[in-house]
């Protein structure tokens, strides 16, 4: 695919190839390989427990694979970190938010970014960026200075995703952004994904379980099966009817062979 | 005094009632600022303590029982501000005492057996006390055994060490810190109190404004989240073990120096007792055992009506002994009292 001759094609700049993950005795993943195009929606979709949030984590620089190869911009990379992948443009929404309750939403929206007068923080400045970012976002929340606490579930999952869409972040990776939202909030990060993609500049990889949304944003759709990618088609040619059977079809066959 | 709060609380937090309410509700909105900040219920205990021990003894506030609050107070002060780091950052370090009580004869040691001068000779004690802080921390953040149990071990390893080095004797000022740094670093009126001050305010600045400080409420809020958010959460931890262990040297030598003597009885029996005292104050200052909150101001607080209440009840003719009913009974009421106001400051406004 990379030695195509066809030059309109946007470049990759994600692909990651025969990744493989145990924890113990259990393989979470065991051949997985996909690659994500500049300026792509991707819509990863695949039963509970099939690994999605371990792929995650690992593009992310969380977990370090026990085999495979990730490249980034055409370079194969070993991600140390979370933060190493940062400054690679990687940056995550996790399905457990990774909010601190007992801080404030600025705070929490500048977690480990925080701009600093050195050697104190710049509350004032960070202050103003959230209420502007979130503004900008048409998210409503009556004060950046609220502890997160104190916020719904949908708000909470606002000001996630604000945090890494504000980041400058190339590649977006979405665990399950529209799971604790209410129908209007998550419109909200739809219009927001469509927003991003109409740029151009980030590169999206979202996780969801509500296949007519997935389909509303993404540009392609990759199903994680028993640990690897086993489909990959671009929206038009699939449907959430097929979607949902593709899913509905392997518990029926895990079924039929128990029982 | 919890339900004339509790009605404030409700009433600013109520739908305004239209005019006629204007100064009022001035006083109220500041009243219900001032009880949003956690350090607000120790401090009026704190007052409280000050108006009924000076009605009843009025040498209570003479110049030399200040002095008296002021040593009794700043000693545990200074550790309970590392407790208060390590308790938001989801820890605790019992060991505090036993590293409180090794770290004058650490001075003793290096001046009197090896000839450090004695400036040299403190800096590496309390550096000695950071040591112990980052094999608490190693221990508990890499070996992944728990702070209770990793600095239970520590206090009684190194109360030990103290034990067997000392031959359980009592030591002296070594000469060459006599004088100057001997006033200097505890002897003096005042000397204690305002290194407890610098400590206070500068940890204060540190839990509240800076990088170090948030992060240290996000390990302890919420460990797995700032894992993710790329927080070295190990480093974190290990930082403020190492920050506990530095203080409690500091105050064991401050305290050594303003007791003219070495003693290592502190050890013994009583080797728990500067670190309880020093966890009791953080906890009636409002810091949460369970991490992601706590004050350093009020850790200052809570050390001071701990010292306000041991030495009223010596002024006013009561014994010692009835002193520990009165610090369960504080410990429990201001725990029930803060877990009270935490919820009441949740369901008002921001």
């Amino acid at each position: 695919m990379t030695g195509g001759p066809n030059v309109t094609e946007p470049p990759e700049v994600l692909r990651v190839e025969h990744i493989a993950k145990r924890f113990g005795a259990v393989e979470a993943l065991s051949d997985v390989s996909l690659y994500l195009k500049k300026g792509e929606v991707l819509g990863l979709i695949g039963d509970n427990g099939a690994g999605k949030s371990t792929l995650i984590k690992i593009i992310c620089g969380f977990h370090q694979p026990d085999a495979g190869k990730i490249i980034v911009n055409g370079e194969e990379v070993t991600l140390k970190s979370v933060d190493h992948a940062r400054s690679l443009g990687i940056d995550t929404v996790y399905q457990d938010l990774a909010l601190v309750n007992e801080l404030t939403v600025y705070h929490n929206m500048f977690l480990n970014r925080e701009v600093v007068r050195w050697p104190l923080l710049n509350n004032r400045a960070m202050r103003k960026r959230a209420r502007q970012y979130l503004d900008d976002m048409g998210v409503r929340i009556q004060s950046v200075e609220a502890e997160v606490a104190k916020l719904s579930g949908g708000q909470r999952q606002a000001i996630a995703v604000a945090r890494s869409v504000y980041s400058d972040a190339k590649i977006l990776l979405l665990d399950e952004p529209l799971a604790a939202m209410g129908a209007k909030e998550g419109a909200l990060i739809l219009d927001l994904v469509r927003d991003l993609k109409d740029r151009g500049e980030v590169s999206i990889i979202i996780i969801a379980h509500n296949y007519a949304q997935v389909l509303e944003v993404c540009d392609r759709v990759n199903l994680l099966q028993h640990g690897g990618i086993t489909y990959d088609k671009r929206r038009a040619e699939t449907s959430v009817a097929e979607l949902t059977d593709l899913v509905v079809a392997e518990y029926r066959a895990h079924r039929t062979k128990g029982g | 005094m919890s339900e004339t709060i509790e009605n404030q609380v409700a009433a600013a937090g109520g739908p305004r009632q239209p005019g006629g309410v204007g100064r009022n509700l001035i006083v109220r909105t500041a009243f219900d600022a001032f009880m949003r900040r956690r350090e607000a219920t120790i401090l009026l205990v704190a007052i409280g303590l000050i108006i009924y021990f000076q009605s009843a003894r009025s040498e209570f506030l003479s110049h030399d029982n200040l002095v008296n609050l002021s040593q009794s107070t700043a000693p545990f002060a200074i550790v309970a501000v590392g407790q208060v780091l390590l308790l938001v950052s989801g820890e605790i370090d019992l060991s505090a005492g036993a590293t409180f009580t090794l770290a004058p004869f650490m001075v003793h040691y290096l001046i009197d057996f090896y000839g450090v001068f004695p400036i040299p000779a403190i800096v590496l004690s309390v550096l000695v006390g950071c040591l112990i802080g980052f094999g608490n921390g190693f221990v508990t953040v890499v070996l992944k055994v728990p702070s209770f149990v990793t600095t239970l071990g520590m206090l009684f390893l190194v109360g030990g060490i103290v034990l067997t080095t000392s031959h359980a004797f009592p030591a002296q000022i070594p000469e060459a810190a006599q004088g100057t740094i001997q006033r200097w670093f505890g002897l003096a009126e005042w000397s204690e109190i305002i290194w407890c001050l610098l400590i206070v305010a500068f940890f204060h600045v540190v839990l509240t404004r800076t990088r170090w400080g948030l992060h240290t409420i996000a390990v302890g809020g919420n460990l797995l989240g700032a894992r993710e958010a790329g927080i070295k959460t190990t480093r974190i931890k290990i930082g403020n073990f190492m920050i506990t262990g530095g203080l409690a040297a500091f105050a064991g030598i401050l305290e050594a120096f303003r007791t003219q003597t070495i003693d290592p009885s502190l050890s013994g029996a009583d080797f728990a007792s500067v670190m309880f005292t020093a966890v009791a104050a953080a906890v009636i200052g409002g810091t949460a055992l369970a991490g992601g909150s706590g004050t350093v101001i009020g850790a200052l607080l809570g050390a001071f009506v701990l010292a306000e209440l041991r030495n009223g009840f010596n002024l006013i003719g009561i014994s010692a002994n009835p002193f520990n009913i009165i610090l369960g009974l504080a410990i429990l009421g201001s725990m029930i009292l803060n877990v009270y106001l935490a919820n009441l400051r949740r369901a008002g406004r921001t």
